[in-house]
């Protein structure tokens, strides 16, 4: 086996409680998002954009969906004879078996898999964001700076910064205090949640830790300012591009908003997600679908629209997934629609997240203007439905 | 239960009509209905049918073909035992005649453990269950089975297709050629089932006696001796033998009935997927009756048209009854109507091309070798 440099481990277990009806059948990281894609596709084709050739995925919640998703890896070139991708479960051992216990407990149980390769570096990752990043930036950054451990910030407006982990750090970025969700926030720089560690230092770590009962097994509460309060070097590595946490129904669906902006302006700083760039393209399984047919009365405005569609009313600021039959006079404003979904003829649609399979019968007003909807998978609606 | 049998896809078909269409390219691996190419029906309908091995038969200019099939990961051809095999003539071969081509790979023939098979070629478009067709073979005791569809004579899609004179028990007396006479014929739909061996005694019968340019000759020829059957497909059937015919068959997509029968009725249609991004509509655009696929960025107006993979169209254009393959721009304020734009084409700004509906303009792929130069002469500067 070539020695590798550096290992990616992406968490992907989580239920992710927070997307509600989106997460009861399936895994945070494998709900559908932007049309084609599923949330943990960004950090795979990240993995794979950035060349790194080890990566093992950490899965624990209703996984089929997602362990399907990735099957052997071939949309993200994988599919390797040396490495690849690997899926990680929580496993029984000889004296009994543990569900992953917090983000470093996942990861130390998983140390064997890590050391199976022994890499200089291991890069955490989380499989719930949306974002375009050169991991290998980040590691040069590393290894420039001599850090035991690397985190990626991004500058969230000041206002929002006591959701995050907030890092405060000197002038060239090196970390003195990491506070999770501060009443007070001193600065803006919030953890995306990106880790690259010295794999032999937080191995140490990480084993202290497993024997501390007091531990929650976190990251961001226990492990990082467990490093800073001894004395390791901690570097916040800045980032600039567009990065969204999709936890929450809200910011998942303005994450898909966030694609159907056409002239990419700036934002706070934030360049807007391009999808359509060739040299940093979101790779993942194609499903064999014909084109989308557009009807003749059809009136498409602002909105993104994957094959197998058929689109015979109007649809404004939407995205539509794989296979989604939009009948003869139907308004679709502002919403996401998953794949398979059947909207029937003259049926009203906004600020919605229609799941995939979900049927809507003809004539049917779902969402208003208070607040978004939700329609979770399979069901059928008939008549007037909100939860907005 | 199909696994007995062998898909044979001869390609050595007659593109002479499609003029710049195959000018790169082999007729089966023409861009149609956005994302598909021609083959793929084909392709599919064997596969759907449950056949494990395919053989083609590939002549000259075959880059497009092979980029396009790769190892036959779509249509589950990638298979450690049977799967895809192709047999590729370089482009300094002329076309030569298959019976030639059967012989000097007649291992492959041995080699397979199937006893019967389909043969047929790419142009003949169509969602068929050949399933069935296949079990019929087998009930009739045929030597080789034909699968017709009876069609209008004057119809011109089907110019220059062998029709089968049959009688009142389905056996071929005869085989000619359509004219276009305006009354009912039945023609062949180039798609024969056989046992192995006996296909084999037909190579080398048929090299021994001389003077056969193909294989299909050679069984046409002797249906006095050859007990040659008939199985009669009711579906949708187009055959590509023209740019004219290639404009109708792209158009006739646009009806649902059609659609939903090409692409779903017997199996659904696979293809090679190149992971681009859904497609982007910008507040300007104005789309109707039209044929999308992924990667597309519009901003103007689309109208009884097909768009292959990431074509963008620019604002205050108006695209009317026109075929536009994969990667193409155009221009803002252009206008395009009857127009087949091969791949990579540029249409500049405020530019006018109108065609007819039976004589649709062919923008040729041409315009690739330039960029294609241009961004070679740009590398080597840097």
């Amino acid at each position: 086996m070539a020695k590798k440099d550096v290992v990616a481990l992406i968490l992907a277990g989580g239920q992710g409680s927070r997307l509600k009806s989106l997460t009861k059948n399936n895994a945070k990281p494998a709900v559908e998002f932007g049309g084609k894609y599923r949330i943990i596709d960004f950090a795979l084709s990240n993995c794979c954009n950035s060349s790194i050739e080890i990566v093992g995925i950490l899965t624990q919640y209703q996984p089929f969906i997602l362990h399907s998703h990735i099957g052997i890896g071939v949309p993200w070139d994988l599919d390797r004879a040396n490495g690849g991708v690997s899926i990680l479960p929580p496993y029984v051992k000889d004296a009994g078996g543990n569900w992953y216990n917090g983000t470093a407990d996942a990861v130390f149980q998983n140390a064997y898999f890590v050391d199976f390769y022994s890499p200089d570096y291991l890069i955490v990752l989380s499989g719930d964001h949306i974002y375009k990043m050169d991991y290998r930036e980040m590691l040069k950054y590393h290894i420039e700076k001599k850090a035991d451990a690397t985190i990626a910030v991004t500058q969230v407006p000041i206002g929002e910064a006591n959701r995050f982990g907030i890092l405060n750090t000197s002038d060239d970025y090196k970390v003195y205090e990491f506070e999770e969700k501060p009443k007070n926030p001193k600065s803006n720089l919030a953890s995306m949640g990106i880790y690259i560690f010295n794999w032999h230092k937080l191995k140490h770590i990480l084993s202290e830790d497993s024997k501390n009962s007091k531990s929650t097994h976190d990251f961001g509460k226990d492990i990082i300012p467990n490093m800073l309060n001894r004395g390791f070097k901690l570097y916040a590595y800045p980032f600039e591009g567009y990065w969204r946490d999709v936890g929450t129904i809200e910011s998942y669906w303005e994450a898909n908003m966030d694609l159907l902006k056409e002239d990419l302006p700036s934002i706070n700083n934030h360049k807007e997600l391009d999808l359509f760039d060739e040299n940093w393209k979101i790779y993942t399984s194609s499903l064999a679908y014909p084109p989308q047919y557009i009807g003749e009365d059809a009136v498409i405005k602002n909105s993104m629209i994957v094959e197998g569609c058929v689109i015979l009313g109007s649809v404004t600021r939407s995205v539509l997934s794989y296979g989604v039959y939009i009948g003869k006079g139907c308004e679709i404003k502002n919403s996401v629609i998953m794949s398979g979904a059947i909207i029937e003829d003259d049926a009203r649609v906004t600020n919605s997240i229609i799941c995939s399979k979900v049927k809507i019968k003809k004539g049917s007003v779902i969402g208003n203007s208070d607040g978004l909807s939700v329609v979770p998978e399979n069901k059928t609606i008939e008549g007037v439905y909100s939860n907005g | 239960m199909f696994s007995n049998y062998i898909g044979i896809l001869n390609l050595n078909e007659d593109e002479s009509n499609l003029r710049s269409l195959s000018l790169n390219r082999p007729l089966a691996s023409i861009p149609i209905y956005g994302r598909y190419r021609i083959i793929d029906f084909i392709l599919s309908n064997l596969v759907n049918a449950g056949v494990k091995s395919v053989g083609i038969f590939a002549q000259t200019y075959s880059r497009s073909l092979m980029d396009h099939l790769g190892i036959g990961k779509p249509w589950d051809l990638n298979r450690r035992k049977d799967g895809l095999f192709i047999f590729n003539y370089s482009l300094n071969n002329s076309i030569i005649n298959d019976v030639i081509q059967f012989k000097e790979n007649i291992e492959y023939f041995y080699k397979n453990k199937g006893d019967y098979v389909i043969l047929a070629s790419s142009r003949m478009l169509c969602n068929i269950d050949l399933e069935k067709a296949a079990l019929y073979h087998e009930k009739s005791k045929n030597d080789v089975t034909v699968i017709y569809k009876n069609v209008k004579g004057d119809d011109e899609t089907f110019l220059n297709c062998d029709v089968l004179n049959i009688d009142e028990n389905n056996r071929v007396l005869s085989v000619g050629k359509i004219i276009g006479l305006n009354c009912n014929v039945n023609i062949s739909m180039d798609i024969l089932i056989m046992k192995k061996d006996f296909l084999i005694e037909c190579i080398y019968k048929s090299i021994e006696n001389g003077n056969y340019s193909s294989l299909k000759n050679y069984i046409y020829n002797n249906c006095n001796k050859i007990n040659i059957g008939v199985y009669e497909f009711k579906g949708y059937l187009s055959c590509i033998n023209s740019i004219r015919s290639y404009y109708k068959t792209s158009m006739d997509i646009l009806d649902t009935d059609i659609r939903e029968e090409l692409f779903f009725k017997n199996g659904k249609i696979y293809t090679k997927s190149n992971n681009s991004p859904p497609t982007k509509y910008c507040k300007e655009s104005e789309v109707k009756n039209s044929i999308i696929s992924n990667g597309c960025i519009i901003k103007g107006s689309i109208k009884n048209s097909i768009l292959s993979r990431s074509v963008k169209i620019d604002y205050d254009t108006i695209i009317e009854d026109s075929i536009i393959f994969g990667n193409c721009v155009i221009g803002k304020g252009a206008k395009l109507k009857n127009v087949i734009l091969d791949k990579n084409v540029v249409v500049e700004e405020g530019k006018n091309l109108i065609g007819d509906k039976k004589f649709p303009v062919v923008i040729e792929k041409g315009e690739v070798v330039k960029n294609l130069y241009k961004k070679a002469e740009g590398s080597y500067k840097a």
